[in-house]
């Protein structure tokens, strides 16, 4: 399989990336060099294989649903880029 | 200075030395000597002299560790309270934890000191430590071949005495790769072993913490102050810990190690197969027993790793948003475009191509071609090394394929550089714990040999490099050209 620049167009858009025009083809070509590397996966036929998602396919242990957390907000916020009265700063998002 | 942990907690507890001179005399070493490295990305006297009089005042009280006094330093991946924390990344190149990573806390605990941060692949994103957005790491060992990496400035520092351990992280071979490059010995954990709380994750289900050390002894002694359960961390394992550095004397005659045929096969470099088979040999010679195995799955390591990773990256890289910590573009004219901007103009190229490959192999319609595929075949090759283990104690093979490459030899094919990981991926994808010990020399840079272990097998894998460091010296040899030593 392979992708075309206006396919990877679209990916960097859901990936929240920009693809500069002058990068889309050699990003598209180095992109597609990588999945012709990972395409003789698409050879085999493993339908019959449950999926291994843990690497040692354990469950991953759950916690009581209690707070166990106190407030961190000031030094939490005091790395933000832009925070105010204790609320984060950020464009507009309706005019 | 080719000082032994043991050998320097002894001299402290005798006055030889004490833990604030020691510092002070590592600190000194780094000033002249890692302009020509770059091996540290922050450095941290302040922190580190006043942790050594407090190691100072437990050694005197009779209440200190074998670590205690002890230079080391963090790779930027694990958060440091109070300490800027930048992932070699422009994203976090201003961030400063509000917290210190359960690694660091234990450290700490121990009494030893934290000289500094240690440079890395962007988000630990890379095998040469190219990717850095603090400049690349140089090997001690020959200043125009690359470190490995992603743990790079860890293994550098060690190797030239700019610490006398360190922490590093491996996903695919991030220990294992650089500790070999560099001649040292570096220790994966098995996934569980070491929390992953406080360390930047790259592909949760494949990050491990783990050691960077000369010896093996030295790697055992940091790995006890590491390891343990953490609850703080839903994948830590509660299996019990064992005293590894207590049991490294003990023989190895009649372990049984495994020697699969698809890593030692005509693709290697016949120069790689001669080191590496005296190596063996040295191994036999102490009472081991080599026996030939078969991993058949070994070829799907590589793609199954390079969709899992990337995907993985792409949902664990997507909270780096703009707004709640690390950069922030200028004037972004509104959200979408704050959000764009900002991971754009932060990311460098391997972290955004990995995030981009990521993306693609989740997106509708994709990822049952890709993940799902890559999710099964990561179960053929757990198998495959289940399997194994019925039969032997530990596997042996190479780390890497060759030795250090040329600086910027690779940097412009990214499957190239890829397959550098090709001995190492196969181990993360299966949560094993693996070893790379140095076996000899290829002209004159180190060549690593690397041990499997079955899970929580770690005291097995340190206890056999020990006893190969006691009748081999290669772990011993510095670099001439940082040290003044004798290669």
């Amino acid at each position: 399989m392979s992708v075309t620049t206006s396919q990877l167009t679209e990916v960097a858009t859901l990936a929240r990336l920009q693809l500069e025009t002058e990068q889309a083809e050699p990003v598209t070509n180095a992109i597609n060099q990588i999945l012709s590397l990972v395409d003789q996966l698409h050879a085999l036929d493993l339908h019959a294989i449950a999926p291994m998602a843990h690497p040692r396919d354990e469950i991953q242990r759950l916690r009581a649903d209690v707070v166990t957390e106190t407030n961190q907000r000031e030094p939490f916020q005091a790395v933000a880029p832009a925070a105010e009265d204790g609320l984060y700063v950020v464009p507009p998002v309706i005019e | 200075m080719t000082a032994s942990i043991r050998s320097l907690a002894a001299d402290l507890r005798q006055g030889k030395t004490s833990a604030v001179e020691l510092t002070q005399e590592y600190l000194q070493r780094i000033a002249q000597f890692d302009d020509q490295l770059n091996s540290y990305i922050t450095l941290a006297p302040d922190r580190a002299l006043t942790q050594a009089q407090a190691a100072d005042e437990r050694i005197a009280n009779g209440d200190a560790s074998l670590l205690c006094g002890i230079p080391i330093a963090h790779k930027d991946l694990f958060c440091t309270r109070n300490l800027a924390t930048t992932c070699a990344s422009k994203m976090l190149a201003n961030f400063v934890p509000p917290y210190n990573a359960t690694v660091v806390e234990r450290i700490d605990a121990s009494g030893a000191v934290t000289l500094g941060k240690t440079n890395l692949d962007e988000f630990a994103m890379g095998s040469s430590n190219e990717n850095s957005f603090f400049g690349v790491v140089k090997n001690p060992w020959d200043l125009n071949c690359v470190p490995g990496g992603s743990s790079g400035g860890s293994a550098a520092a060690v190797a030239a005495e700019l610490c006398v351990a360190a922490t590093g992280t491996d996903t695919g071979g991030s220990i294992r790769q650089p500790a070999a490059f560099c001649g040292i010995t570096g220790l994966k954990p098995t996934y569980g072993r070491v929390s992953r709380l406080g360390m930047v994750a790259y592909a949760s289900s494949l990050d491990q913490g783990g050691v960077m050390a000369k010896s093996a002894d030295d790697c055992a002694i940091l790995l006890e102050a590491m390891a343990g359960f953490d609850p703080k961390d839903s994948t830590s394992s509660d299996h019990a810990t064992t005293h590894y550095s207590e049991q490294l004397n003990e023989s190895i005659a009649g372990l049984r190690i495994g020697i699969p045929r698809q890593y030692f096969n005509e693709q290697l470099d016949p120069k790689m197969t001669a080191l590496l088979q005296t190596a063996l040999v040295e191994l036999e010679e102490l009472g081991a027993q080599l026996i030939d195995i078969d991993l058949q799955q070994t070829a799907l390591a590589i793609p199954a790793y390079y969709i899992i990773a990337p995907a993985e990256a792409s949902t664990n890289l997507s909270r780096y948003d703009g707004v709640r910590y690390g950069y922030r573009c200028e004037n972004p004219k509104d959200l979408q475009d704050l959000y764009v901007r900002s991971r754009s103009e932060a990311f460098g190229e391997e972290v955004q191509r990995r995030i981009l490959v990521g993306t693609y192999s989740l997106s509708s319609g994709y990822y049952d071609a890709y993940y799902g595929q890559a999710q099964r075949a990561r179960r053929l090759i757990a198998e495959d090394f289940a399997k194994a283990f019925s039969q032997v104690d530990i596997i042996a093979s190479p780390t890497t394929p060759g030795p250090a490459f040329g600086l910027d030899s690779k940097t412009q094919d990214p499957v190239a550089m890829y397959l550098e990981d090709i001995y190492t991926l196969a181990v993360n994808l299966a949560g094993l714990p693996g070893l790379s010990m140095p076996a000899g020399f290829y002209d004159h840079r180190p060549v690593g040999l690397q041990l499997i272990g079955n899970h929580f097998d770690e005291a097995t894998l340190l206890r056999t490099a020990h006893q190969f460091q006691q009748t081999t010296d290669w772990h011993i040899r510095r670099p001439s050209l940082i040290s003044g030593g004798k290669a």
